[in-house]
This record gives C-alpha cells, sequence and structure tokens, in this order.
C-alpha cells in the first residue's frame, strides 16, 4: 500500500482506508469526501504530513475514511485541537471537518478564534441545516420555523449566516461550494488549500435522510439557474438560464438587471475578492425566495486577505527569543536568578 | 536593647492591597534565606485587586516563618505583625502571640482608615492602651518616607510608593539583617529608572537608621543560620516549581513543550512563568476559554509534544469531557489543577483540597488517570517532572493537584543539576518497521501502546474517541472488545504503581501508635505536629502520598500495622473516603474547610484526641 514516495505520482485511491464509509446511501458527505481525496494528490503534500481533523457528528467521521493522519475527536473541539496541532508543527498540512452544529453550535467559540487567529488551516464546513447524528433536530443554520424533530412547531431561533460569521471574525479566506458541484467543489478546495491562513469553506451538503432538498434550489437542474451565481475574480455576476440576468450595485444596495433589455454584462457588478465590504454585501444575498427578482446565492470565493498566521508569528517570536537570549541552558533556568550557596 | 536569639520567628506584614506587601515579603524571604535560614511563606491576599483602600476585605497579608531549624509550615501565631493601617491591624490582631511585636504605620490609622476598619467610635487602637500586653512600635511611615525623599522632587503619589521600603529597612534591622541584597534588586529592577531604584535605596535606608537610631525599640531578634544540607540553594513558590519542572521534563525527552491554559487564579502564574521561556523552546498559548486550553494541548500532543495544561477548580470543571478524549485515545498530557476554594468560584484567593474526588472520579465512563500530589513547593519539580516521565512513557494524561497555598508559599530549594535528573524515554516510533499494517494501539508488557507523530510515511492512523478494536484501534461496538479495552486501560494506568517508588514514612514507623496519612499541602503541619508531639513522649507516624491513583503498592502493607489511622485533609473527607473504600479499614478523618491550612495546633490537638479517645 506503501509505494508511493514522491507527492505528484499519488492517485485518488492512495487516500482511501481500509474503513468501510458508513454514512447513508445518498448522503452529499460521499460527493465531499470523493472530492478531497481528487484535490489530494495535486496539492504536492506527503500523505504523511497531512492531517484531518474532525468534531462530533455524521461528516465528522471523515478522518477514518481517508489514509493519512487524523483524529475524529470531541463535539465542537475540532478547531481548537487543530490550532494546538498546527502551533506545535507548522509543517503539517491540517484540514479541520465540521458540521453546522459541531462548528457553529457548539463549537462556536473555538472557531471564531481560529478565524481571527488566522492559523493556516483549511476548514471544511458541511452544513446541511440539521442535525444529521442525533437524528434529526434544527442547527443553528435552519431557517427560522424548522420543523425538525425538536421543533414540531417550527423552530425559533433566527439562524447563523456561516459566511457573514466567518468574515466578522477576520477569516481571511471565505468560500461557499456545493456537494453537487464536484468540478466547482474541487476548485474551490484547492484554492482554499493555496491559501496561507485560515481557510473557510462552507459546503452545502445534503443530508437526505433528515432534511432532503434543503438545497434544491441551489441543485437541480431547471431551478439552480435562477438563483446561483458563480463568482469569478474578474468576471461580471451574471446569472439565470441564458446569463440573462446580472446584478449591479445601486450604491451599497445589489440590483437585479435584465440582460435582453439593452443592459451589457459590463453594466454588472465584477466580482473582486479583495473587496471586504463587497464581499460583505456578498454574504448578505442570503433571504432565500422563490419570488422572481429575489438576489441569487453566491457559489466561490468570496474574500481573501493575506495576512501573518498565527504560527508564523510563534515561530518568530521563538526565534527572537533565541537571538537575544540565546538557546536557554537547563542548569541556568534551574538555578534562576538568585542562587546560593550552602558551604 | 533586649535581643533574643529564638529558633524561629513569623512575621506577618500586612497593608492595602496597593502597598507593596507581596513585594516586600518577598525581599524579606530571599534575604534571610540567603544568609542561610530556612523559610516557609504564605501570601494571602483579597479576590478584588485593588479593592478600596483601608477596607477590613482589601488587606493583603504576606506571612514568613524563618528558623535556624528546619521549617515545614509558615507558622500559626505570629511573633511580628506589621500593620500599614488600621484594616491591617483589625483583620490579623487574633493571630499575634500575646506580647508581640506590632510595628504600625500611624498615618494609617487616622479617622478615615479607623472608619474604614470598623473600630468603634474611631477609637484608635494606639492610644486606647487596648494593645498594652503588646510590644508597640508605631510611627509615620508616610511622614518619614517623605522627609527622606524631600528633595527629589517626586511627587506625593510616587514618594508614598515608597513607603513599604522604609518599613523593610526598619524590620532588616530587628532581625539582624543585610540591606545589600534588596539594593541589588532595586537596583536591577528600577534600571531603566535608575532616579527611582535611588529613591528607594534612599528610603530602605532611612527605615534601617531610623531602627538604629531611635532609642525605643527594645525587641530584636538573632536567627542564626540553619543546618541546611550541602549544596546550591534558591527560592521557589510551588508554582515557579512546576513550571521549571515542566521545561526540564521536555528539555529531558527532547521533546517541544506545549502549554495552553486559560488565565485563572491561582493557576495564571504557570502561564506567566512559562511564556517567559520561549528561547527553551516552549510555546505557550493563552486559549479562548479553558476547553480549548486542554483541547490544544491534545493537539500539540498528537503532534508530538509535550502538551500540558493548567487551571483551577471551575477551569477543570471544563477540561472534563477532553480529559476522557485523552485518555482514550492514549496520549500524554500534563494537568495541573491548582486547587481553590470551591464550589462554583467559590473563595478563587483562599486555600482547599477539594477537588480529589473530581480529580479521580470526574470524568464521564471508564476513565482513570495518574493523580500525583506534591507536598511543598520545591514538591512540585520532583513529583510535575515525575507526572511528565509517567505521562510520556506510559502514554496517558495525568493529573497534578497542588492548591493555593503550595501554589504561591515558597521555601528554599536545592535544585537539582539537569544531569541528575531521569532521563525520560516516550514509545515514539521513528520509521516505519515492517510492510505489516501499523498498529497503533498495540501494547508492550506495561500495555503501554506506540506514539506515530504525524510526519512519519508509512504510519498514517487515525484515532478518535469512539470505541477502539484491540491493537487495530478501529472504530469497535463490539461488547467484549469494550469491557477488555476498559480493564485494558485500567490496568496499564494500574502499573504505574510499578514504577512509582515505594511510600515511606516521613515520621515513625510501623511500631507507631497512630498514623497520620497526609496528602497535598498539609504535609508541613502534619511534621511540624508530630515533631512536636515527639519532644512530649508520643511516637506517631506520617505517610504523605504523593501519588493518589493509583495508590503506591505497599501502602496497603503499611496501613495494616496500624489500628488507629486518621486522615486530615482541608476538604469534607475526600481521601478517608477513598482508603477506607479500598482497604475496608475503619479510618477516621479530620477536615478543615475554611479556605485557610490547619495550624500545628490543630493537627496536634486532631492527634491527641485520637489517642485519648480512640
Ligand atoms: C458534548 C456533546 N454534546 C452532544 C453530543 C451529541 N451530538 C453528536 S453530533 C451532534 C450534532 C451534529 O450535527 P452537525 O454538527 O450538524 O453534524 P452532522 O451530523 O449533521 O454531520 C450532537 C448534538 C455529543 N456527541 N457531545
Ligand atoms: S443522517 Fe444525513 S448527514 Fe448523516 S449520514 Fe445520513 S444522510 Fe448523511
Amino acid at each position: 500500500m506503501d509505494k508511493v514516495a514522491d507527492p505528484k505520482s499519488y492517485t485518488a485511491k492512495d487516500f482511501a482506508s481500509d474503513q468501510e464509509v458508513r454514512w447513508c446511501p445518498g448522503c452529499g458527505d460521499y460527493s465531499i469526501l470523493n472530492q478531497v481525496k481528487k484535490i489530494l494528490p495535486e496539492i504536492g503534500v506527503a500523505r504523511e504530513n497531512i492531517v484531518f481533523i474532525s468534531g462530533i457528528g455524521c461528516s465528522s467521521r471523515f478522518p477514518y475514511y481517508t489514509e493519512t493522519y487524523g483524529m475524529h475527536s470531541i463535539h465542537g473541539r475540532a478547531t481548537a485541537i487543530a490550532s494546538g496541532l498546527k502551533a506545535a508543527n507548522p509543517k503539517l498540512d491540517v484540514w479541520i471537518i465540521t458540521g453546522d452544529g459541531d462548528a457553529l453550535s457548539i463549537g462556536g467559540n473555538h472557531l471564531i478564534h481560529l478565524l481571527r487567529r488566522n492559523f493556516n488551516v483549511n476548514i471544511l464546513l458541511f452544513n446541511n441545516e440539521i442535525y444529521g447524528l442525533t437524528k434529526g433536530q434544527y442547527s443553528p443554520t435552519s431557517p427560522i420555523g424548522k420543523i425538525s424533530a425538536s421543533t414540531p412547531q417550527g423552530s425559533l431561533d433566527y439562524p447563523f449566516n456561516p459566511l457573514m460569521l466567518a468574515l466578522g471574525a477576520e477569516g481571511t479566506f471565505v468560500a461557499r461550494s456545493i456537494d453537487t458541484n464536484p468540478t466547482h467543489l474541487r476548485e474551490t478546495l484547492l484554492q482554499a488549500h493555496n491559501h496561507h491562513g485560515a481557510s473557510f469553506v462552507e459546503i452545502y451538503q445534503n443530508c437526505n435522510v433528515f432534511n432532503d432538498g434543503c438545497f434544491a434550489p441551489f441543485s437541480d437542474k431547471g431551478i439552480k439557474e435562477d438563483h446561483v451565481v458563480m463568482l469569478e475574480e474578474g468576471k461580471p455576476l451574471v446569472f439565470g438560464a441564458d446569463l440573462n440576468k446580472g446584478v449591479t450595485l445601486d450604491g451599497f444596495k445589489p440590483k437585479i438587471i435584465e440582460l435582453s433589455n439593452g443592459h451589457t454584462p459590463e453594466e454588472c457588478w465584477i466580482h473582486d475578492p479583495t473587496d471586504r465590504i463587497k464581499a460583505t454585501i456578498l454574504t448578505q444575498f442570503f433571504e432565500y425566495s422563490a419570488e422572481p427578482g429575489a438576489l441569487p446565492r453566491p457559489f466561490g470565493l468570496f474574500y481573501q486577505e493575506e495576512r501573518y498566521s498565527y504560527e508564523d508569528h510563534m515561530e518568530d517570536q521563538l526565534k527572537q527569543a533565541d537571538d537575544k537570549n540565546g538557546a536557554g541552558d537547563l542548569d541556568a533556568l534551574l538555578s534562576g536568578p538568585n542562587p546560593w550557596q550552602v558551604a | 536593647m533586649k535581643a533574643t536569639s529564638p529558633n524561629e520567628a513569623v512575621i506577618f506584614f500586612a497593608g492595602d492591597s496597593g502597598d507593596g506587601i507581596q513585594l516586600t515579603g518577598g525581599q524579606f524571604s530571599e534575604t534571610v534565606e540567603i544568609f542561610g535560614n530556612d523559610i516557609s511563606t504564605f501570601p494571602n491576599f483579597p479576590a478584588e485587586i485593588r479593592a478600596p483602600k483601608g477596607t477590613l476585605f482589601g488587606v493583603s497579608g504576606f506571612q514568613l516563618k524563618l528558623g535556624s531549624v528546619k521549617v515545614f509550615t509558615p507558622g500559626d501565631q505570629y511573633d511580628v505583625l506589621v500593620a500599614m493601617n488600621a484594616a491591617a491591624l483589625k483583620t490579623n490582631l487574633h493571630q499575634l502571640k500575646k506580647g508581640g511585636v506590632i510595628i504600625a504605620n500611624t498615618s494609617g490609622f487616622d479617622k478615615k482608615n479607623l472608619t474604614l476598619a470598623k473600630y468603634e467610635n474611631g477609637t484608635n487602637p494606639l492610644e486606647d492602651h487596648s494593645l498594652d500586653n503588646y510590644d508597640v512600635h508605631d510611627f509615620d511611615v508616610t511622614k518619614m518616607t517623605q522627609d527622606a525623599l524631600v528633595d527629589t522632587g517626586m511627587d506625593r503619589k510616587e514618594i508614598e510608593r515608597c513607603k513599604n521600603m522604609f518599613v523593610l529597612g526598619f524590620v532588616y534591622w530587628m532581625f539582624n539583617q543585610d540591606l545589600k541584597y534588596t539594593i541589588n534588586f532595586l537596583t536591577d529592577k528600577f534600571k531603566s529608572k535608575p532616579e527611582l531604584a535611588d529613591a528607594n535605596i534612599k528610603v530602605l535606608k532611612a527605615g534601617h537608621n531610623f531602627a538604629d537610631t531611635s532609642e525605643t525599640f527594645t525587641s530584636r531578634f538573632s536567627i542564626k543560620p540553619a543546618q541546611l544540607p550541602k549544596g546550591h540553594y534558591r527560592n521557589v513558590n510551588g508554582n515557579q516549581a512546576v513550571a521549571l519542572a515542566l521545561v526540564a521534563a521536555s528539555k529531558k525527552s527532547g521533546l517541544g513543550l506545549f502549554y495552553g491554559s486559560y488565565p485563572i487564579t491561582p493557576a495564571s502564574n504557570i502561564l506567566h512563568q512559562l511564556s517567559r521561556y520561549k528561547n527553551y523552546g516552549v510555546k505557550t498559548y493563552q486559549a479562548e476559554d479553558e476547553i480549548a486550553a486542554i483541547c490544544s494541548a491534545i493537539g500539540a500532543s498528537f503532534a508530538g509534544n509535550l502538551g500540558a495544561t493548567a487551571s483551577s477548580g471551575p477551569g477543570i470543571a471544563l477540561k472534563g469531557e477532553a480529559m476522557g478524549l485523552a485518555m482514550i485515545l492514549e496520549l500524554p498530557l500534563v494537568i495541573v489543577n491548582v486547587q481553590r476554594g470551591g464550589p462554583s468560584t467559590g473563595l478563587p484567593t483562599k486555600t482547599e483540597q477539594a477537588d480529589l474526588l473530581q480529580a479521580l472520579y470526574g470524568r464521564n465512563g471508564e476513565a482513570p488517570l495518574p493523580v500525583f500530589a506534591p507536598a511543598t513547593p520545591k514538591d512540585c519539580f520532583k513529583i510535575t517532572f515525575m507526572a511528565c516521565k509517567i505521562a510520556l512513557e506510559h502514554m496517558t494524561p495525568v493529573m497534578i493537584l497542588t492548591d493555593g497555598y503550595i501554589a504561591n508559599g515558597s521555601e528554599p530549594w536545592q535544585y537539582p543539576e539537569s544531569k541528575d535528573l531521569a532521563e525520560i524515554k516516550p514509545p515514539l516510533i521513528k520509521e516505519r518497521q515492517s510492510d505489516d499494517h501499523f498498529l497503533p494501539y498495540q501494547r508492550d508488557k506495561n500495555l503501554v501502546r506506540k506514539w506515530a507523530i504525524p510526519g512519519i510515511a508509512g504510519l498514517e492512523h487515525r484515532i478518535g474517541g469512539l470505541e477502539k478494536e484491540i491493537d487495530t484501534g478501529n472504530v469497535s461496538y463490539d461488547p467484549d472488545n469494550h469491557e477488555q479495552m476498559i480493564k485494558i486501560r485500567a490496568e496499564k494506568v494500574e502499573k504505574v504503581a510499578e514504577v512509582f517508588p515505594d511510600q515511606t514514612y516521613e515520621q515513625g514507623s510501623e511500631k507507631s501508635k497512630l498514623l497520620v496519612i497526609g496528602w497535598g499541602s498539609t504535609y508541613g503541619a502534619i511534621e511540624s505536629a508530630i515533631i512536636s508531639l515527639k519532644e512530649d513522649g508520643h511516637d506517631i507516624a506520617h505517610v504523605h502520598l504523593r501519588m493518589i491513583h493509583p495508590l503506591p503498592s505497599n501502602l496497603g502493607e503499611i496501613l495494616r500495622h496500624f489500628e488507629q489511622i486518621i486522615v486530615p485533609e482541608m476538604n469534607n473527607g475526600q481521601l478517608v473516603m477513598v482508603l477506607r473504600n479500598k482497604f475496608l479499614l475503619p479510618i477516621k478523618s479530620v477536615t478543615k474547610i475554611k479556605g485557610v491550612p490547619f495550624t500545628v495546633q490543630e493537627i496536634k490537638e486532631a492527634i491527641l484526641n485520637q489517642l485519648r479517645h480512640g
């Protein structure tokens, strides 16, 4: 099994562990696992330097299925464990696998702190707008009024907008993709990996058992065209079945224009992932509505910024201390500055 | 002038939290240590940082016993009480020996201070003859400090801050001590502001001269150096000793030290200290909460570091789930609990031993860990080092229980040389050894698994909190496998007793009349009580546990020699429960849960009471 030493000659198969995958048939998690296994041979990292850390949830079983190092930890804490792992050994290529309950409910605190610290890790948030593993309770991303196992009359809490949260927590790479678009998912994963800093990727994932079809407007042929806009750097925000619609900005207010009515794509909003204000507006394309004229849901890279990572700073401080004081001598430490002798 | 030469003396410095009491006490301690006295100290401060000036609850204290003989505790009663204000006198007078010395700053006894200290109708105890049975030296420290610095151009506030040096100079004179150590300290501390160094030194000398020239002062203590074993010494408190041991264990194992923590009294100093050791390769991480703190340490440990974390009661409660994870992962991890008064936020700056059962049993499922308990500040080094060695060599999280008393208390420590410290050999595998699939949960004769850290080709594996199949570590829900794994993990921890030194007697022997079993910071009070009773002809044995889980292998054997056993502890009877359960013996409990340590007298009485009434 271990013939591949040169990272470039890996294939997706080299990343399959010997464990039987146990998600429900038809679960969106399969697609995500497959795309991750497909990009791993491309990222140029030796298999032994890759680590997957997950919390608890259906999605968090993920590390068992990849032939890398991995830890399936406790609910909500994958981000905290990965932070210590990365700080201890910055050379490792660290991936965090988490669900909407895991990352945003019990683990919300660690997620925002990891983002502001900007550890150079990749966070894949499998958002299925439901608690899968515990059998179908509403989650922090479920829409208000969600009928679920624990909310027979509909949920009361207002949902999180994960990308807005990530931006607000000073995330330096904020993107969205979906399980049903493998090509886009692979591209997004590669971009996330290439970013130096915390990459936050929200992946819409269908839980066909407890929340089937919750992302149908963004995945189903014939519907999605009117509800999805793909973000590409330097390209206009256009969508619709024949790319007949565009988004423009009227001040800070996004507006939809019909391109058939004499408008041209050049008039549209041109996507610039380094523009934080525009990225913030983009994350607010969130109020889903079936009404014609509603804003489409954006997919792709919303925002990216270069910022020194926590572990880089940490290594710098260690080095500075070394340069200033010399490598620590244990005997000097034990005696302290004021020893005395009893003769 | 009356000079007395007792074997030991207790001095208590007390004043407002802003009066520099802790620094004064610290300087006095180090000076007498270098002179050659044995000491034991106990800082005692309020939970509020700058409690309103002059109030009873705002009094900060520093207790110190120095001796020409071995000193075990900071003492039950004071010989000398330094009171910077009325509140300091009011809250501490009851602990002063009859006829003891009071040094009082009269400017801290003005109308306002007397009212704040709740002296009825503002009567001044320095003037109403209520202190006639004491040896009172009252003078206006504030004014004399101002006089000494009148030409410096410093403002009143700055001058005010120097007044603790006047008192220190005065006390140095009383105890026949040299100013040299403190002068050097001040020169170094104010390196960048030499005018402040000069001012403080001036005031220090002024206090000393005042004592020397003034004829009213009659008491002087002359305590000879103690007969400490030959060697090199330094002063150390418990938190410092823990920090040093973590670094030492990291060096001796060749692993980096990663310390994840979230601030909490009285554990924060460990974080402060370790954050200054970056040139020793120490990585400190102030996490967003205690859960993140322990989880970051687990992550670092997975990466091949010595992962460590410390906290106190409320924080330890938060870490519980992650401890269970580390336990089932079988990764090394060091968890220090600097205990304080509980429950909940409890008494944050006071000491207690009430987290023992939490340490032993406070996790879901069957999740035993080795639990260690240092007895004194310097013992914190030895036990923490040993605990790190066991964590690393046995692939297990370990818990170390100290408390506020030994964490902040200090004593002279004959520090070791690094070459004399034991080597630490974690079961790391450096490379793939065969073509067979790596089995991360295969065990050696001590039931210890191998440690394969990310970065080694061919050893890729996944670990997790789900139950594991024997050897392979694959997820398994098999009932028999689960039961076996529970037993294997428990037995692995039990086997730690085989490498831990046998239990010995601190005092007495199997022939003694009665056995006192202690753990943690009650050590000093128990030792002193037994030594004192020996002088009265009582033969009492003392056994002090440094490891509470597993218990030392020969403990049962020791216990069976005694008909009478008592266990004093600062809780509602926790160790006694464990011992009764394990050995089925009628062991008696002696408890104190007041946020302050046992006095020697209390332990003596408990022993005599037991001897009398059986
Ligand atoms: C401390 C703790 N609380 C609760 C649980 C139960 N639990 C397991 S997974 C989960 C929610 C999972 O939802 P999500 O993170 O969205 O993952 P999914 O299963 O949908 O992939 C909960 C509540 C747990 N394992 N640990
Ligand atoms: S319950 Fe839902 S999320 Fe979980 S495995 Fe089944 S389909 Fe996937």
